[in-house]
This record gives structure tokens, C-alpha cells and sequence, in this order.
């Protein structure tokens, strides 16, 4: 699944470096992501994973340059995309990139679509502004991307307005929306959390397919960790704004180390067997209120002294550790790494 | 099971006026209607759960709103302890509501945010009139601290607390009657993975140290293997396949069921499933397809199924599907 028109000698298409975005709330700035680190090759599916206020969607808006100042702030990291920054970009140029060469699915496509243009109107109007069409062009490009996304008699549905559509319908048309212009790089946030399962599986399958045909990156944010274990290439598990975890699908799946994704995936029912479900304890901290150490450590089954001290890095295992196949496996553990090993950014003025 | 059962639903139909065709008027306009829940018939014995399953618009909900004469149904009967609930005079359906109780699906909705919790778990008390006021006030920290919430709670207003916590409050309030039946209404959809099977813990010890029946609404297929042993999967206001879960999970019959649970992503990346999507989408409940409404997304559908609307028929050991290839 990891093809595509690699074009390796360029570097990764996206490289987010520290990235550090914070919100004003009344007890003061909180960091809503919290030096995060993301690369994604061309072609690349991965998956970010994490519960309600971990910080995936605001990566995905920090990325697009569309966290709303105030109360939000992008504070520190850079975002590399294709070679080049974009956070110092003025806005003009951010527009240029922005639903042109990175595009966003939204989950709840309702909201996102706008109620009083038809779907012709809102799909044309990014080939109208990033390609130059004109509005027969437009038109005429609209009624095809609706055609391969599976929307049936896409002539009518171009004239027709949001609320026509099913919910189905309606993600299928921001899908269309989104890679209208052939992206490079399309965020899709939940994309599926808002639809039935039988309709979630025709919106993977078409995104799979889309992935395929186009060579598009990916980076599909959901909390369905069957959803990642299908589509991902690389999974990165976030917690409080954090990675605390980043592996191959595979080696994720197979030995998960962090004991929060060990949590998550032991939570779930599995078929067949009774008893009690393996419950995470407690409840994913306010970020005005995180713990010192390690921000699971309250929840953690497996917190000792150390993890009270510095807050543990996000360390590389290596090859040859048993739960890493491709030399890429990374954990934010002192189970997993001595706990000299302070993170420079996050210990502050030593020990 | 010899003994009637606790809970019998026998032919539950709920029609709605279809609120669409504004501009339509006249007789047109009336006959349109919404067919949500469309000749609905299972029972519940005394501390069983059956979980009602189905996407989104099948009629789940609104059964689960009928059996406990939230809605008033369009014909059919729900016998509730051996007596028509729908025919008791309103005296006794207070006396039954005692016995009947729900939980909603959205926590921060389904709790005043104008009254403490203390309050707001009383209540229930107060309006039947039970206990003396330290009586309740007993009751109401032995409950909370059943679901896992201690006394300090009592003044507090629900947006204080995170949405696990809010369902457990919810859970506290529907045990505070002590009913013989609960139907839970996606209980735990709204919230947090992690969460999700701390709530769902707490609800199978519920259930088993108080010998509850539960109708146990749900569209998560994995939560719902876990949760019943007997389930019924509804689409478009049918039950088109009820069974034990085991063998409904293990050899459905019903082509919904087994496209129902192909689509279910398995969070298993070794596990590369042969699977057949479903074609095209749910079918307006006001427009049903004739004969079977399944036939305009079956991938084994062939011409009698234009024709004949199937009835649930025997497949196996207390295992049933709607289907004609069974006829």
C-alpha cells in the first residue's frame, strides 16, 4: 500500500517540527498541541489517533494555517510542506496552497458545506480560483469529480443544495471538494464518525481508491482504531497534545508499547469473549489541569516514581527491539527508555 | 421460558406525518408518511438483554420510545409485566413507570443544567412519593456510590463533570426506582473509547447484581456482541433478523446482517476481509420499496422479491430472518 509516485529524493511532502499551538482560556494560554512532531511522504496514509481534545484536530489546523487567532496561536515549530514553511507564508501565499496543493475533509460535512450555494457553486468556486477555469469548465469538472466520487446522477445533484443531500451524500461531496484540485496532501478529520457503518466502508473504499488512482497523501484523523488498523500506513497515538506513540500499522498493532495505547486497544469489546472490558481508569485531564511527569500517569497502570519527574521524550527504539520491524518505532515511555534520558524541551532547568 | 416474558412487543407500528411535503397539500399531503417503525414484534424476559441494532433511521430509538409509552404507536401492543400498557388507565401506567426506566444516549442533554445532582437524582423519588426525605437523601449516595461517584457530587450542576461521569449520573437516576427494566439508548456512542468500557463495565454489573432487563439500543456492532446474548438487527422499521448473538454474529442469514457486519472495520491490520460493499443508500421511509425494502441494496436479491414482503422465519435454534431465500 505504500506506493505512489514517490519522488523520494525530495524529502517528505509534510514535515511539522515542534510544533506548538496554544489557546487562550480564561485560567491562562493552554497548549492544545505541545511540540509535535509529523511526517508524511507522498503517498503516505497516516493515521492520527487519539480521544476528544488530544490535540489531532488542531495539528490539522495548524498545519493549514487555520486555527482561529485569538484565541488560538501557533507559538512555536515549523511546517514544512514540499520543501518550504508555511507558517512564515503572508496570507495570500497560504491561500495559494490552502484547498490546492492541501485540502481538508471535515467530519460533519453540514456544517462544513455552505447551506445557500448549490454543490456545483462551492466545488467550482476552488477551480475557478486555484486553476482559472471558467464557469462552464468549472461546471464541466464539478460533474465529473461528483461522478468519481460515486455520486449518482452527478448532473442533477451539481444543482442541488446541502440540505438535499443525504449525510452520505454530503461527505461524499466535501471528498469531491477536497481533492477537486488534486492535492497533494488531504487532511480528513473523522471523516467517517458522523455516517453509518455501511456507508463508512463505501467512503474508505472510495478514499483507498482515491489514494490509489491520484497518489495523494493522506492523513485521516479518527479515534476507530479498526478504521486505522485498514487504512494507515504509520499510526501516531496522541494524548494531551502530545505523540506518545508513532509506529508502522503493523508494529503498532501487533506490540503496542505505550501503556495508553495498550489501554486503548485492550478497551475494546473482542469478539466472543465475556467478562469485563480492560477499562482505562479516570478521564482524560483539562489541559489547564495536566499532571507533572508524564500527562497519562494518573490513569497509568504502570506509573512508578520516575514518571512524576521530567516529562519522558518521545524516544526511537531502533531496529532489532522486537516491537519495531522498520526501525521507526517511537515511544513517549521510561518503561521503555531509561529515564536519564530527559526530554531537552520539556525538562526545563535540569534535575 | 415457560413464563410470559417481561417485556412483549406484538406488531409495534409508529407512522409519522412526513414533515417534507410542506408545499404539498391536500389528501396527497396526508397520506405521506414516515414509516419508522413498521410491524415490530420480540419480547424481553426478566434480566435479559436484547440488543436492538441497526444504522441510523431503521426505528431502533422509536421502538425503544414505544415500549415505554414515550410515544403513543400508530396499532400494535407492549404488554409490560402481563398488562397492555397502552390500555392501563393512567393511575397504574404511573405505577408501571416505576418499573420502567431509560437512559439517553447524549449525557449533557438529558440532564437539567439548572438542578444539582442531588436533585436531580431525588426527583424520581418525589414524584412517587417514596421514602421520607433522609430516606432519599440514604438512597441517593448508596446509588452513587454503586456507579462509582461519591457524596460530593450532590450540589454540584451536571457541565461540571466530563461526559463519562454525566452517564454514570444518568445511570444512578434510571436505578433509583429500582425498575425491572432499562432501555438504554446508545448508551455510550456519545463518549470517549477509554470511557466507553468503563460505562459499559458499570452497566453489566448493574444489570447482573440487580437482575435487570435491559433493551440495550446500539450501532456498535463489537459493543453489542459484547453487551447481549440475544439481538435483533432492524432495518427500515423491521426486525429482519433476531437471534442469539453468538449464532447471529457467527452465521447471519440475512444479507443486511452479514453486510451489516463485513462493513464493522476491525482494528486488526493483519485482517484483510473480503468484503462486499453495500450498493446506494438507505431508502426514504416515506417511499418503501415494494416486497422486501432490503432488495434495493441486496446483492442476492432476485425478481419475487419485488413481490413478496418476507416474514421472519425459522433458520436455526431461536434464530430468525426475513428473508425469501428461507422461504
Amino acid at each position: 500500500m505504500a506506493e505512489g509516485p514517490g519522488t523520494a529524493a525530495s524529502g517528505p511532502l509534510l514535515s511539522v517540527r515542534g510544533l506548538v499551538t496554544t489557546f487562550a482560556t480564561a485560567k491562562g494560554p493552554v497548549a492544545a498541541v505541545d511540540h509535535l512532531d509529523l511526517t508524511v511522504d507522498r503517498g503516505e496514509v497516516v493515521g492520527l489517533v487519539g480521544e476528544s481534545g488530544c490535540g489531532k484536530s488542531v495539528t490539522a489546523l495548524s498545519v493549514l494555517r487555520l486555527v482561529p487567532d485569538p484565541p488560538g496561536r501557533v507559538e512555536a515549530g515549523e511546517v514544512v510542506f514540499d520543501g518550504r514553511d508555511l507558517l512564515p507564508l503572508p496570507e495570500r501565499e497560504i491561500r495559494a496552497v490552502r484547498g490546492r496543493r492541501i485540502s481538508m475533509i471535515f467530519q460533519e460535512p453540514m456544517t462544513a458545506l455552505n447551506p445557500v450555494f448549490t454543490v456545483a457553486t462551492q466545488i467550482g468556486e476552488s477551480l475557478r480560483l486555484h486553476l482559472g477555469m471558467s464557469k462552464a469548465e468549472a461546471l464541466k469538472k464539478t460533474v465529473a469529480l461528483l461522478a468519481q466520487v460515486g455520486i449518482p446522477s452527478p448532473a442533477e445533484r451539481a444543482r442541488e443544495y446541502p440540505h438535499q443531500l443525504s449525510g452520505g451524500m454530503r461527505q461524499r461531496v466535501m471528498i469531491a471538494m477536497a481533492i477537486a484540485c488534486e492535492p497533494d496532501l488531504v487532511f480528513a478529520d473523522e471523516p467517517t464518525t458522523a455516517l453509518d457503518v455501511t456507508i463508512q466502508a463505501q467512503i474508505l473504499a472510495l478514499l483507498a481508491d482515491l489514494k490509489r488512482r491520484t497518489g495523494m497523501a493522506l492523513v485521516l484523523i479518527s479515534h476507530d482504531l479498526g478504521v486505522i488498523a485498514e487504512m494507515a500506513d504509520r499510526v501516531l497515538i496522541m494524548y494531551a497534545g502530545r505523540v506518545v506513540e508513532s509506529a508502522r500499522t503493523a508494529d503498532l498493532f501487533a506490540s503496542p508499547l505505550h501503556p495508553y495505547t495498550r489501554g486503548l486497544l485492550l478497551s475494546l469489546p473482542h469478539a466472543g469473549e465475556g467478562g469485563r472490558l480492560a477499562a482505562i481508569p479516570g478521564a482524560v485531564p483539562a489541559l489547564t489541569e495536566l499532571p507533572s511527569g508524564c500527562k497519562f500517569r494518573p490513569r497509568c497502570p504502570d506509573a512508578h516514581a520516575a514518571c512524576e519527574g521530567p516529562e519522558p521524550a518521545l524516544v526511537t527504539l531502533g531496529a532489532g527491539h522486537p516491537g519495531d520491524h522498520q526501525g521507526d518505532h517511537k515511544v513517549r515511555c521510561y518503561l521503555h527508555s531509561p529515564a536519564s534520558v530527559a526530554d531537552a524541551a520539556t525538562a526545563g532547568g535540569g534535575r | 421460558m415457560a413464563e410470559a416474558p417481561l417485556l412483549e412487543a406484538v406488531d409495534l407500528v409508529k407512522h409519522f406525518p412526513a414533515a417534507r411535503g410542506a408545499f404539498v397539500f391536500g389528501r396527497a399531503r396526508a397520506h405521506r408518511v414516515v414509516h419508522a417503525v413498521d410491524g415490530v414484534s420480540f419480547s424481553v424476559g426478566a434480566g435479559e438483554v436484547l440488543a436492538l441494532v441497526g444504522e441510523s433511521g431503521c426505528g431502533k430509538s422509536t421502538t425503544g420510545r414505544l415500549v415505554l409509552r414515550l410515544l403513543a404507536p400508530t396499532s400494535g401492543s407492549v404488554r409490560f409485566m402481563g398488562e397492555d400498557l397502552f390500555t392501563v388507565p393512567a393511575r397504574r401506567m404511573k405505577r408501571l413507570r416505576r418499573e420502567m426506566q431509560i437512559i439517553f444516549q447524549d449525557p449533557y442533554a438529558s440532564l437539567n443544567p439548572r438542578m444539582r445532582i442531588g436533585t436531580i437524582l431525588e426527583e424520581p423519588l418525589v414524584v412517587h412519593r417514596i421514602g421520607t426525605p433522609a430516606e432519599r437523601r440514604e438512597r441517593v449516595s448508596r446509588l452513587l456510590s454503586q456507579v462509582g461517584l461519591s457524596d460530593d457530587v450532590l450540589d454540584r450542576y451536571p457541565h461540571e463533570f466530563s461526559g463519562g461521569q454525566r452517564q454514570r449520573i444518568s445511570i444512578a437516576r434510571a436505578l433509583m426506582l429500582g425498575p425491572k427494566l432499562i432501555v438504554a439508548d446508545e448508551p455510550v456512542s456519545s463518549l470517549d473509547v477509554s470511557i466507553q468500557a468503563q460505562v459499559i463495565n458499570l452497566v453489566q454489573d448493574i444489570q447482573a447484581e440487580h437482575g435487570l432487563a435491559i433493551l440495550f439500543i446500539a450501532h456498535d456492532l463489537n459493543m453489542v456482541r459484547h453487551v447481549a446474548r440475544r439481538v435483533a438487527v432492524m432495518y427500515l422499521g423491521r426486525i429482519v433478523e433476531t437471534g442469539p448473538v453468538e449464532a447471529v454474529y457467527r452465521t447471519p442469514r440475512h444479507p443486511y446482517t452479514k453486510a451489516l457486519l463485513e462493513a464493522v472495520p476491525v482494528p486488526d491490520p493483519e485482517h484483510k476481509r473480503e468484503r462486499h460493499l453495500l450498493k446506494g443508500e438507505l431508502p426514504s421511509p416515506v417511499d418503501l420499496p415494494s416486497g422486501c425494502r432490503f432488495r434495493t441494496r441486496c446483492p442476492e436479491a432476485f425478481d419475487r422479491c419485488a413481490q413478496v414482503d418476507p416474514k421472519l422465519v425459522r433458520v436455526g435454534p431461536d434464530h430468525e430472518a426475513a428473508c425469501l431465500l428461507y422461504e
